[in-house]
């Protein structure tokens, strides 16, 4: 399978179902769109991201009941410098979305899915615990990998891989 | 309460609850999983597991190496089944790259797929069982084991740390008479798995310390993020290989083993079944298999043979540009999931156009199910938390990485 550009113009993608639900609710909540390696990502406004993942997961033309997985990427030193990746799955429509948020490097904070699906409580303190991103309205954000004493976040592109010494 | 005070905090609720310390060195957590238990008596009112003791920043150390250097990481993250972490890995690098794999390789991986669920789920098997009580199904699963392990060894040359499968292909070709050894493995398996379940189905203590033990339903399962046989113990009929099939699932036929109780039972049947029906996919793999060859025809990014590299000028050029430079991958971000023997297993790899990845993260099965052990023993007895932890088959590795 040949690789062919990706296609991020909305107008295309819009009968997407994960797409199509998103522009029906808030079509200012949606930032972007991209069909890349035949995968979905809709990139969402930061304030919106819980709101967005109940509309998906109570879609009932296809549910994205599942959350897959929580993780992020740091685009140091550019900004917005993180990305938030949620990566959704509908269990009867066997379908995926990916759900991006974009963050800036001062105080990079978004609202926990966790209320959402309680297993994305320990995606987001990964994500805490490895980048410093802040969870609001997670139950308890808390190191869960590194040791409580820890200094730093250690998958945040400023910080070396061999660590400090 | 002061050594409690650097990790996780739990107070006493009552005068009448006690603060417990399961591990991390109790030889039921599997590893080195520290569950702390809030007890009254003999119930547990709170449970929460404390992990990171095995965390070896993977990601960030893949950062740091070549594509194809990243192959022998994946091996270490779920050390019970190495080949299902190569393959997840590669089959997301070729995504990423395009690369179409020629019929024989993706039989092929199939094929040591089955073999390592066989090889994970017999582990599982003989631990879960030696941790309720039942010391023999140890020895006899370990025995079968031998077995899948020699033969690993004979392909790749190790018998865990496989790192067998290559972006754009697989290492080599497997040697003389590992197809027959693995018809042969194939032929007595099914029987071994009987002797097993004579051991354990129907056995009435292991039907009282499993049936109706650590309950979870579907919905509680879909929304702490279980998968695999957790979640098809709970009713739950989704396989990623029969419904989002990758690397040449779509021609296999098998069954997918659901059970609708939720208990430590209904999970239990599913992974004996399971084993049952990665039987049936390898003595389909070892009929169909294809001729043809093992690499896919892409001299940048797959090492030529060791033949042809002395011969040929141009094979040799790529080799030395391989190692040294590794090669390219355009910029992009893919997300591959796999079905493990703990569920899914999925690698999230985002490129930036250059040799080295960007960003790897790794979804790990366990790590999401691990969550579930919390609903499934509070309000129940101690002695029912090693079971359930057992049900929930974790690798310790694969949590933490």
């Amino acid at each position: 399978m040949p690789l062919t550009p990706p296609i991020t113009d909305l107008e295309q993608l819009k009968n997407h179902p994960a797409v199509a639900r998103l522009l029906a609710w808030n079509a200012a909540a949606v930032e972007g769109v991209k069909f890349d390696r035949d995968e979905m990502t809709i990139y969402v406004e930061r304030g919106s991201v819980r709101e967005a993942c109940v509309r998906l997961k109570d879609d009932p033309a296809c549910p994205f009941n599942f959350l897959s997985d929580v993780t992020c990427v740091d685009w140091y030193p550019s900004e917005p410098r993180f990305e938030v990746v949620y990566h959704l799955l509908s269990i009867p429509k066997k379908e995926r979305v990916r759900l991006k948020v974009r963050l800036d490097s001062a105080g990079p904070a978004v609202e926990s899915v966790t209320s959402v699906w309680p297993g994305a409580n320990y995606f987001e303190r990964e994500v805490f615990d490895l980048f410093g991103i802040r969870f609001t309205g997670h139950p308890c954000l808390r190191r869960i990998l590194m040791p409580e004493d820890w200094e730093g976040h250690p998958l945040r592109k400023d910080y070396p891989v061999e660590g400090y010494r | 309460m002061a050594h409690l005070t650097s990790t996780p905090v739990v107070e006493p609720g009552q005068d009448r609850t006690m603060i417990l310390n399961m591990g991390p060195q109790h030889p039921s957590t599997h590893g080195v999983l520290r569950v702390i238990l809030e007890i009254d008596g003999e119930n547990v009112v709170r449970l929460m597991p404390d992990i990171g003791f095995l965390h070896t920043g993977i990601e960030k150390t893949c950062e740091a190496k070549f594509y194809q250097q990243v192959v022998p990481l994946t091996d270490r993250i779920d050390y019970l089944c190495p080949l299902t972490n190569n393959l997840c890995y590669v089959l997301a690098v070729e995504k990423l790259l395009g690369l179409e794999i020629p019929p024989k390789a993706q039989w092929l991986r199939v094929l040591l797929n089955e073999l390592t669920r066989i090889n994970s789920h017999l582990v599982w098997l003989g631990t879960h069982a030696m941790d309720i009580g039942a010391l023999t199904v140890f020895l006899y699963c370990f025995r079968e084991r031998e077995e899948i392990l020699r033969m690993f060894e004979m392909v790749s040359g190790q018998r865990m740390m496989t790192s067998y499968f290559r972006v754009g292909g697989i290492a080599l070709e497997p040697p003389l008479g590992f197809f027959d050894r693995v018809r042969d493995f194939a032929g007595y398996f099914p029987e071994k798995v009987d002797e097993y379940e004579n051991l354990l189905t129907g056995n009435p203590i292991w039907m009282m310390r499993t049936k109706g033990v650590a309950r979870m339903t579907a919905e509680d399962a879909i929304a702490l993020g279980a998968t695999g046989p957790t979640l098809r113990g709970s009713g739950v009929d989704i396989d990623l290989r029969r419904d989002m099939p990758y690397s040449g699932y779509e021609n296999f036929k098998f069954k997918v083993p659901v059970s609708q109780e939720g208990d430590v039972f209904a999970r239990y049947i599913c992974r004996v079944q399971e084993l049952r029906e990665s039987v049936q996919i390898i003595r389909q793999a070892l009929d169909g298999m294809p001729e043809g060859p093992i690499k896919a025809d892409a001299p940048h990014v797959v090492l030529p043979d060791r033949e042809k590299m002395k011969t040929q000028m141009e094979s040799l050029i790529y080799h030395f540009k391989i190692i040294t430079e590794g090669f390219a991958v355009p910029a992009g971000e893919v997300y591959q999931a796999v079905e493990s023997p703990r569920g899914e297993m999925g690698y999230y790899i985002v490129s930036d156009g250059t040799a080295k990845p960007y960003r790897v993260h790794m979804r790990a099965a366990c790590f999401a199910n691990l969550q579930t052990l919390a609903k499934m023993c509070e309000g129940r007895l101690l002695a029912d938390v090693v079971a359930a932890i057992g049900s929930i088959d974790i690798v310790l590795g694969e949590i933490d990485r």
